[in-house]
């Protein structure tokens, strides 16, 4: 049997073997249900055109404030980096770190992996530490927090509605399109197709 | 074909999801170069360690205030769950929903499900139907997306704190329930990814080995 057509499933280990021809477009676990694959026509080439429009937004959202408040002419903005500050001068340095490292490290290494990973690809040609880059990109995914982040974010803005003035910034917008925009990133990339051309070269 | 890869000698690589044959403990993947492994090596011992020290650690993020604000007209100090109830008794029952089930509801569920997820694979002489081994893995499913969204409240404080701190009439701090909730959702979330999903399906396996050693 080609190894190749071997699949085990993530979470149940079920040996399968993918031989439906034509393949299909999305094969889940015979046992658990757990989703084995997805793929999409044009995922890579959708995937990286979204890195390019998501490293747009992600500079956006962290140059502009995400909330204002407006209290007897006096004006206050939260950037994000601010709100580490924040924290960081009322002695919540762990807490800052958090928030830093959730909301804007491993949004900005998702996006940078994305990019590493699928530019060469894209000319034909596979990336220095590949591998790496991989897992890389599959650790910053799960800890970029970035959709809990808008939540957050417009809890905040109603909280603060009642108390003052408050006006939502360029920044809550700019993150509430990234957080859109690293979805369907999710549901167009699949890794499959990413193994199998960069095996090809 | 019914078996698990780990009963041949293959494992799925848990980078590029390859499959190949696992000789040692050391193994790498022919193709990207990561450690293969039949199972994640010590998962329960890890899981319930980090699961122990989140539900101790439960405690302080609930008893302690998650937010200290101070106006004019005096000063309050709000725990996670007095924070939902002010949000509920000031009519934005929407947020307060939203609140406690990010706060609470997904923690503690967290834990829970974790919980008999450790004691179902580890207890001997548990007996388990197809179906329910099937409840159990989704359970580790949904817990393993869910659990990001806890990380809400500490969102909130940070840019409450942040915006609130330069005026003249108020102030909100972050109180230290803020350390603890967040070292909860950290070690939850640890919990959950060195928990190994596949020791739910492996006692089938040695069902059917056995029947088919008897037939």
């Amino acid at each position: 049997m080609n190894r190749a057509e071997l699949l085990a499933c993530p979470e149940c280990d079920l040996l399968q073997s993918d031989s439906a021809m034509p393949r299909p477009r999305k094969a889940l676990c015979a046992r658990c249900g757990a989703i084995l694959y997805q793929r999409h026509d044009l995922g890579l080439e959708r995937t990286l055109a979204l890195t390019v429009a998501a490293l747009v937004l992600f500079t956006i959202a962290n140059a502009f404030p995400i909330v204002s408040l407006e209290l007897q002419g006096e004006r206050t903005d939260a950037t994000l980096v601010g709100a580490v500050s924040t924290l960081w001068s009322q002695n919540m340095q762990l807490v800052g770190l958090l928030v830093a490292f959730t909301a804007i490290a491993m949004p900005l290494l998702e996006i940078a992996a994305l990019a590493w990973l699928l530019f060469p690809l894209r000319y034909g040609r596979k990336a220095p530490f590949f591998g790496d880059a991989y897992a890389t990109l599959q650790f910053a995914q799960r800890l970029s927090l970035v959709d809990v982040f808008v939540l957050g974010a417009l809890v905040s803005y109603v909280k603060l509605d009642h108390l003052a003035e408050v006006q939502a910034g360029a920044g809550l917008w700019a993150f509430a399109g990234l957080m859109l925009v690293m979805a369907t990133i999710d549901s167009n990339f699949d890794p499959r197709d990413l193994w199998e051309q960069a095996s090809a070269l | 074909m019914n078996s698990s890869a780990a009963r041949l000698g293959l494992a799925s690589c848990h980078t590029c999801s390859l499959v190949s044959r696992v000789e040692s403990d050391d193994a790498l993947c022919p193709r990207c170069g990561s450690r293969v492994h039949l199972r994640k090596p010590g998962a329960i011992g890890h899981c319930w360690a980090f699961l122990i020290a989140a539900m101790i650690l439960y405690i302080p993020a609930n008893t302690l205030p998650m937010m200290l604000t101070s106006s004019l007209f005096g000063s309050s100090d709000d725990t996670i769950i007095s924070g939902v109830l002010f949000l509920w008794e000031d009519g934005s029952w929407y947020l307060a929903l939203i609140v406690f089930f990010a706060s609470i509801l997904v923690p503690i569920g967290k834990m829970l499900a974790l919980l008999v997820l450790l004691l179902s694979v580890q207890l001997p002489g548990v007996q388990l139907t197809p179906e329910r081994r099937a409840r159990l893995a989704r359970t580790y499913r949904i817990i393993d997306s869910i659990g990001r969204w806890s990380m809400l409240d500490i969102y909130v404080v940070a840019l409450l704190a942040t915006v609130v701190q330069l005026t003249a009439l108020a102030s909100v701090r972050a109180g230290p329930a803020a350390l603890a909730f967040g070292a909860v959702v950290v070690l939850t979330m640890l919990a959950t990814e060195s928990f190994d999903p596949r020791l739910i399906w492996d006692p089938v396996e040695e069902e059917n080995g056995r029947r088919r050693a008897a037939a």
